[in-house]
């Protein structure tokens, strides 16, 4: 029996608040306004997001690339900016998935020596706290180096750049890295320790227990911290601002295919609305509600992914 | 793959994340050093000749060569324009969260609670961006058409212009963005309350609303700590938003002013640092914008540093999730 449907109906059919003090009156009253309130907010920019969407939002759009110049009032959509964020998101939890899990395995599983395991432990929950900003200009300083310059392009004087694809996915990475980090370790500990005793009673190493037992059994978890954290990727504006270069369009550098591109700067659907709001130089608020819209969509997805593993993860119980 | 060698690989990817963290702090604060030495403690204060957009004009326009750079900066509206916007949203949206926490454990009727939990999931996703978009294009021009009544602006017209992008408008939408991140975190603690705990008191006749007040959220006091602490680092750390809605003004609001006070633009730290993004190669200007990110930094660690703290007590009465 679940606690909370054995308590609600009980205290519910027995209490009358007509008996309580006028005082806990109001504090219940404040309660109601407060949960209404919540569902009320969350609502109108919902709705107030859709409705602009559908007013703005156009084919063409998303077909075209943004103007060359400055202002996109005339001409121009956000072709761009999508492939700036499916890139950056993509190449982000490419990077912070492995990083993340290892981690968490690491600190799990072994957490040997207890004081690098506790360093560690504290040091993924300064990153988590650290302003996104931060980051990025961490990455900018970090990465500017002389040895850095093959992730992006030199400028005259032998000056690098230090903005490109990337640069900001590394850094971007850090964004997602607490989320995965927690969530694959929330699995792990939710793995029963008898579990593991059964696979080294039958002659199996730690590391052979690792793949073949509890990899397999925490995948929901680690599949919830990836959307999670790709959902944080790719919402996050201030990163892509100074690490992205300013540029709306893709500029590759250099020749290679794919490599061009990704050395190169752009941007992504988050800094396609900031420089097409009042704040920036666009000046077109239509093609920045529409990219707002695609992005609330992107990130609705991505939480609805979340409580479809959430659902499904009920079904792997461990006796 | 033998297990030593698993172990060795897996512990180097740990330690590669540990180096990552200690080489951004100190990368951070050492470039930012020199603005800090140049000022010493009065980069903290407030004062100078010039406003503090003024300072940052001659901090970027400073001539070549590194002797002649210009450092001189007194801070303290922009730290001030900070502290004054976190704050004011941490407390509105505390109480906010915490009332809406109780309702979505104790009183909400089920189906009011299905709903309740995804909104709240789903404005704690919501990109910054977006709430500034909407605090820009909708909030700012009705602040400023409806609410600033004309003599207003006339007043004050020498001293600031009063266009809709204030303090009132960035605390709302602030509180906004980080209430729903205390909410998730103070339902889960609550819901971790043993239930005989309450049991007990309902059986002693306290009603509903006394028994969760007195014995869940006094219970579960330090996770109510720690989730205003990491949303106060959400907040200091917010960016983006703020630049779009706050005025961009280095300028300190005065309670003095009376109502006017909630209309005058102010730009946090962060904010300052975003707008700062194309001065980065002018090396003054961009140690600068180091020493705001530093100061940055060392709040949330220090920030982090409480929260680690406050659910290290929770842990004490075994109230962890």
């Amino acid at each position: 029996m679940a606690a909370g449907a054995r308590r609600a109906p009980r205290t519910r059919a027995v209490e009358s608040t007509a008996t309580w003090r006028r005082s806990d009156r109001v504090a219940l009253a404040l309660c109601w306004t407060a949960g209404i309130a919540l569902c009320a907010i969350a609502l109108a920019i919902v709705l107030f997001m859709f409705y602009k969407g559908i007013e703005t939002l156009r084919p063409a759009l998303l077909a075209d690339r943004p103007a060359e110049d400055a202002s996109q009032r005339e001409a121009g959509g956000f072709l761009d900016p999508i492939v700036g964020t499916v890139l950056l998101t993509v190449m982000g939890t490419a990077i912070a998935v492995p990083l993340g899990v290892a981690t968490a395995l690491w600190l799990v599983e072994y957490g040997r020596p207890r004081a690098l395991a506790r360093a560690v432990e504290s040091g993924i929950e300064v990153i988590a706290g650290t302003p996104s900003i931060v980051l990025a200009i961490f990455g900018l300083a970090f990465f500017s180096q002389q040895i850095f310059s093959f992730l992006s392009f030199t400028a005259e004087g032998n000056a690098v750049f230090g903005r490109s694809f990337f640069i900001a996915a590394m850094m971007m990475s850090f964004i997602a890295l607490p989320l995965v980090f927690g969530s694959t370790r929330e699995a792990l500990l939710a793995v029963p320790g008898h579990v593991r005793e059964a696979s080294y009673a039958l002659g199996k190493t730690r590391w052979a227990t690792i793949r073949r037992v509890l990899l397999p059994s925490i995948r929901p978890g680690i599949a919830t911290g990836t959307a999670l954290g790709m959902g944080r990727i790719a919402g996050d504006t201030a990163v892509v601002v100074i690490l992205l270069g300013a540029t709306l369009r893709l500029d590759a550098v250099g020749e290679a295919p794919i490599i061009s591109t990704l050395k190169g700067t752009g941007s992504t659907l988050t800094s396609y609305v900031y420089n097409n709001s009042p704040a920036g130089e666009g000046n077109a608020y239509d093609k920045a509600y529409a990219a707002a819209f695609v992005l609330l969509l992107v990130v609705i997805a991505l939480n609805f992914t979340v409580d479809l593993i959430a659902r499904g993860r009920k079904g792997t119980r461990w006796t | 793959m033998s297990d030593q060698r698993a172990e060795r690989l897996l512990g180097a990817f740990a330690c590669v994340v540990l180096l990552m963290i200690m080489l951004m702090v100190v990368s951070v604060i050492a470039k930012a050093w020199p603005s800090f030495a140049h000022n010493g403690l009065a980069w903290f204060g407030s004062g100078g000749a010039k406003t503090v957009d003024a300072q940052l004009a001659d901090i970027f326009n400073s001539p070549s060569g590194a002797k002649n750079y210009v450092y001189e900066l007194r801070a303290w509206p922009l730290l001030y324009g900070t502290a004054l916007i976190t704050l004011s949203s941490l407390v509105i949206g505390l109480v906010f969260a915490l009332l809406a926490a109780i309702f979505i454990v104790e009183f909400a009727p089920k189906r009011l609670q299905r709903i309740l939990e995804p909104a709240v999931r789903l404005l704690a996703a919501v990109p910054s961006v977006i709430y500034g978009l909407i605090g820009v294009l909708v909030l700012v021009p009705f602040v400023g058409n409806s609410l600033i009544s004309t003599e207003r602006k006339q007043d004050v017209i020498y001293v600031v212009q009063l266009s809709g992008n204030s303090v009132l408008v960035a605390v709302t939408v602030l509180t906004v963005m980080i209430t729903p991140i205390m909410v998730a975190l103070i339902v889960v603690a609550l819901r971790a309350v043993p239930p005989a705990w309450t049991e007990g008191s309902a059986a002693l006749g306290v009603n509903r609303w006394r028994t969760i007040w007195t014995i869940s959220v006094r219970a579960v006091r330090p996770a109510i700590i720690a989730a205003a602490v990491l949303a106060c680092a959400r907040a200091l750390g917010e960016a983006i938003m703020l630049s779009m809605v706050s005025g961009s003004l280095g300028f300190s609001p005065n309670p003095l002013d009376g109502l006017t006070f909630l209309f005058e633009p102010a730009r946090p730290l962060a904010s300052t640092i975003v707008e700062g993004a194309e001065g980065f190669s002018v090396a003054p200007f961009g140690q600068t914008m180091y020493a705001f990110g530093a100061v940055l930094l060392v709040s949330s660690l220090f920030l982090s540093l409480g929260a680690h703290h406050a659910k290290q007590s929770l842990r004490r009465y075994g109230l962890t999730p």
